[in-house]
């Protein structure tokens, strides 16, 4: 599909802490949280979601722990700890900074040199 | 942080299953039926295996985990291929049960201390030449009385008794002790209690006996009454009053006896007078504690100080050599000192094994890594790390390290069960106390870790070097190696290390076989030999000579006796006789300074030096008319001759003295012998006629022309006969021999061990470099068939490297084995290198092994289908 984009290396880690700090989770809820703000423009590979939480809770970024979702599934909630929070502040001005300076780089035209 | 960090697998798959529910439902909404939208889900998510893999990697999975993931990998691998997997199991068991059985050895006779408290500061005191630690009585009530450094000094010897306790009498050996003996070894009683210092009130003052615990579980079945009951030694009442603690057998390492009388008594039991004679060096050890802060050269200085004052008090009795002190269980440097070195080479030669056998396995596994670099590039190339790929062949590594370990340390058990029951000479008490402890366990644990990590550490270097992208496009190279690599290193050191092996062991079974064969100076063969005690039967010294005549009278007729003769000791079957200093004729001083020789004594009835076809070179035999009437006479050896008169003929019918109212006259000359050692040099001995010099201890030396059993058996009821209460023991004199020819026999059988040890190694790493060169370049092979190379420049394609390999490496070996060998000359008599059957027959069995290990490879080589084989590719 034309619309949607290849994730970055790196990136997924960021956009599931995004996803979670809207409120908890669990893992189906993230993908279409990341679907959802993204616009359905990133593709995530579903399988490889569940390792990503695992790293992030081994960091110390997510916390999980055993719930119920909406409809009455036994599913497993995530949920931002502070130093995923701190985490994800970080990251999104490391990455605003990156994507401000990639853009600007691809706007430059020889005029402006 | 927790080692072991494990996500239950139960919850990843929860939650993967849970994902699967979500995504149905949101499936089933959209209006697909629910199983189809279950499939659908299960679909999109992917191989849940592979996931739950990396959630357990991401989840911290590191440590144990990814060991047992590891392990069970390798198990799988190993599986795979049985043969290698079993013929590297089966290496290193043989190396690493070897090296636990030597260790064992080494780690019980010479690395562990006596079971004793503190026995650091034990010390056996050597004083007299040639570093034997006997001492005669009165000596060594001086150096107990007057010395600064010791907390106190005990002495003992041997005495064999004949044990009467009432049912059947028994020979038994035993230990007689100073009465402070227990005390200085701080031993206390298992039962009863044990003597002490102010239980002896002079000569056969102290009728006691305290029993080994050994002895007393055997012959007394436990029976604590024992304590308090009289029992007859040598026919003289003896109380037992005690037992000693399980374990306790005195201080010498080989020596287990039944029981222990105070050393004051030891006159009454031997019938030999000794307590006052300053010159009889009867003791056979003093041995005692230091002093607190006491050093070692301090004591010996101490001890010698007193030693010189005695050689001035004493100048005819005394004679001494500067003082050391050593470790009592071994005898000092006397067994001790060969023992250690013989040990020590030992523990050499069984880490050369396992050297070599972490070579050969270490080639084995760098060649596997090889053919398997394929497998190794695509683990690379789908991201595993390449540390972790090199954890992974380290781990198959260990698996057969320590499967081979635990292997061959069961084998090493069983062999060390036998050596402890081994009774290696029926007639002494000696055993070999190789029972293994915890260290034995620590070593070859340590022992199996370190060769896997050697050996499994061969291929690291490749597998870092592999690079996944050109191996998967275009597989393995297989070009030809130019140069040494370090494989190659690998098989030139274990071939040199077996050839090593094989050297020392053909040295030492050729000097072996040769001690078998050689001249003693008398002929074993066809002898039986009784030994008779007169004096522990109870016969007074005017009665033995009558009933030593009547013995032989007694044999001699039983058909098939070719002649019968008595002797005190025959030579190389008991440990050796007295050796007394004789003097010239002319010598007006009797001291120990002026003796002209120390020589060995034998004492024998006229027909014995036939009866042992011991040659006569000058003069004549004794007759019956040298008798105590008539004038002294002896015979001596050529060696006698050489060292009294200066030529090994000279000296015939002249006169020296044993002291001073004793003068001899030498009536004939024999042949030099061996009679204590197979290894030693030529000794001067004397023979003295039996009715001018009596002793009640003596062997019947039988020669017969039948079956030796049946003459034993009848030897035994003539005797009988005679005297039913006399205790007899037969032997064949070659079976004597045994005790002479043990310690080389030890070296010969344990060096053969290791030598057919080698030779598998080298075989299987000469085998196994050729069959792997043989199977990279099979696809040379065929295309050089194709193109009509003729079959001898295949095979010397083929193998012509494994043979320049096996040649250096032989070459090597040959040559640090002749060099080694020097060492073994002197357990092993006649072991010389400089034997060109030995060389010869190294080489022979190298080119052997060479012949046998490249033969299925080059059969291989040369089989190859060209057609068949490029078919394949």
């Amino acid at each position: 599909m034309s619309g949607e984009a290849q994730l970055l290396p790196g990136t997924l880690d960021l956009l599931i802490l995004k996803a979670v700090s809207l409120g908890p989770l669990h893992g189906y809820g993230i993908l279409l949280r990341i679907g959802q703000i993204s616009g359905q423009a990133l593709l995530v590979e579903q399988g490889a979601l569940y390792p990503a939480f695992f790293r992030l809770v081994r960091q110390g970024l997510l916390k999980a722990k055993w719930g119920t979702s909406d409809n009455n599934r036994r599913a497993k909630f995530y949920e931002l700890t502070a130093a995923g929070q701190k985490r994800l502040r970080a990251e999104t001005e490391g990455w605003q900074r990156l994507a401000a300076a990639v853009a600007s780089a691809l706007a430059a035209t020889p005029e402006k040199l | 942080m927790r080692l072991f960090r494990r996500v239950p697998d139960d919850d990843v798959d929860e939650e993967l299953r849970s994902h699967v529910l979500l995504r149905a439902d949101d499936l089933e909404r959209s209006g697909l039926p629910r199983d189809e939208a279950e499939r659908r889900a299960r679909i999109e998510l992917g191989g849940a295996l592979r996931y739950r893999e990396e959630c357990h990697d991401a989840a911290g999975g590191t440590g144990l985990e990814s060991l047992l993931q590891d392990t069970r990998y390798g198990l799988r691998v190993l599986r795979k291929a049985p043969t290698f997997t079993a013929v590297a199991v089966l290496t290193i068991a043989l190396a690493i049960g070897a090296n636990a059985v030597v260790f064992a050895a080494l780690n019980a006779i010479i690395l562990r201390p006596l079971d004793l408290p503190d026995p650091g500061n034990l010390y056996s005191i050597h004083r007299i030449v040639g570093k034997s630690a006997a001492q005669s009585y009165p000596d060594y009530v001086d150096l107990r009385d007057r010395n600064t450094s010791f907390d106190g000094l005990a002495a003992f010897n041997f005495v064999i008794a004949g044990f009467d306790s009432g049912t059947n009498p028994l020979r038994s050996w035993g230990i007689a002790a100073t009465g402070n003996y227990f005390d200085v070894l701080r031993v206390q009683p298992y039962l009863g209690r044990l003597f002490h210092a102010d239980d002896e009130h002079g000569p056969n003052s102290a009728s006691f006996v305290v029993l080994t615990h050994a002895f007393w579980h055997a012959h007394f079945h436990d029976d604590p009454s024992v304590i308090g009951r009289v029992v007859q030694l040598n026919k003289h009442p003896y109380t037992v009053i005690g037992v000693t603690p399980p374990g306790f057998h005195g201080t010498l390492l080989f020596f287990s006896g039944d029981f222990f009388v105070p050393l004051v008594n030891q006159e009454e039991l031997t019938g030999t007078p000794f307590l006052a004679v300053r010159g009889d060096h009867v003791l056979f050890m003093a041995l005692g504690r230091l002093k607190p802060g006491v050093t070692r050269d301090r004591a010996a200085a101490d001890l010698d100080a007193i030693s010189a004052q005695l050689e001035k008090d004493y100048p005819k009795d005394h004679k001494h050599a500067a003082v050391t002190l050593a470790r009592p269980n071994l005898y000092g440097d006397y067994v001790g000192g060969p023992a250690r070195a013989f040990l020590t080479a030992l523990m050499l030669l069984a880490g050369l094994i396992l050297v070599a056998a972490c070579a050969n396995l270490g080639s084995l596994f760098a060649a596997r890594a090889a053919d398997r670099t394929r497998e190794i590039a695509l683990r690379l190339a789908l991201g595993a790390g390449r540390s972790r790929v090199v954890r992974q062949l380290l781990t198959e590594a260990m698996l057969i390290s320590l499967a081979g370990g635990a292997l061959g340390l069961w084998g090493g058990l069983i062999v060390m069960r036998w050596l402890v029951a081994w009774q290696p000479f029926p007639q002494y008490p000696i055993n070999i106390p190789v029972n293994p402890d915890a260290r034995v366990y620590v070593a070859a644990a340590l022992l199996a870790l370190a060769s896997g990590l050697l050996f499994g550490a061969a291929p690291i270097r490749q597998v870092l070097r592999t690079d996944p992208y050109t191996v998967v496009k275009s597989g393995p190279r297989t070009t030809v190696e130019r140069g040494f690599s370090f494989r190659d290193v690998l098989v030139v050191a274990q071939i040199a290390i077996c050839a090593v092996l094989v050297t020392a062991s053909l040295v030492a079974v050729r000097g072996f076989m040769r001690s078998l064969h050689a001249a003693f100076g008398f002929e074993p063969r066809d002898v039986v030999l009784a030994e008779t005690i007169l004096d522990m039967a109870g016969y007074r010294p005017d009665q033995v000579a009558p009933m030593q005549k009547r013995m032989m009278e007694a044999v001699a007729t039983i058909p098939g006796v070719t002649s019968a003769a008595l002797v005190d000791w025959p030579p190389l079957a008991t440990g050796g006789g007295n050796s007394p200093s004789v003097y010239s004729d002319s010598a007006s001083e009797f001291t120990a300074r002026t003796a002209a020789a120390s020589v060995l004594q034998l004492r024998v009835s006229p027909s014995y030096l036939a009866t042992a076809r011991t040659t006569l070179l000058a003069g004549r035999m004794f007759s019956e008319h040298d008798d105590a009437g008539a004038p002294r006479v002896a015979i001596v050896n050529t060696a006698f001759a050489q060292k009294l008169f200066g030529s090994a003929v000279a000296g015939l019918h002249a006169y020296f003295r044993l002291d001073e109212a004793t003068r001899v006259q030498i009536v004939g000359i024999v042949e030099t012998g061996r009679y204590a050692s197979l290894t030693e040099p030529p000794q001067a001995a004397m023979f003295l006629p039996l009715l001018q010099a009596p002793s009640s201890d003596t062997w019947l030396v039988v020669r017969s022309s039948t079956d030796l059993s049946i003459i034993a058996t009848a030897i035994r009821d003539r005797l009988h006969h005679l005297d039913a209460a006399l205790p007899v023991t037969i032997q064949s004199w070659d079976q004597g021999m045994d005790l002479a020819r043990f310690p080389a026999r030890v070296a010969t059988v344990s060096l053969g061990v290791l030598g057919i040890m080698g030779a598998m190694l080298s075989l299987s790493g000469v085998f196994g470099m050729a069959a792997y060169s043989v199977s990279r370049r099979m696809r040379e092979f065929g295309i050089r068939m194709a193109l009509g190379a003729p079959r001898k420049s295949i095979v010397s394609a083929a193998l012509g490297r494994a043979l320049r390999l096996l040649a250096l490496g032989s070459a090597a070996g040959v040559a640090l084995g002749l060099m080694g060998a020097r060492v073994l000359a002197s357990i092993v008599w006649q072991a010389t290198p400089r034997d060109p059957l030995v060389v010869g027959g190294v080489l022979t069995v190298m080119v052997l092994l060479g012949l046998l290990a490249t033969w299925i490879p080059a059969q291989r080589a040369l089989s190859v289908d060209p057609l068949a084989l490029l078919r394949q590719e």
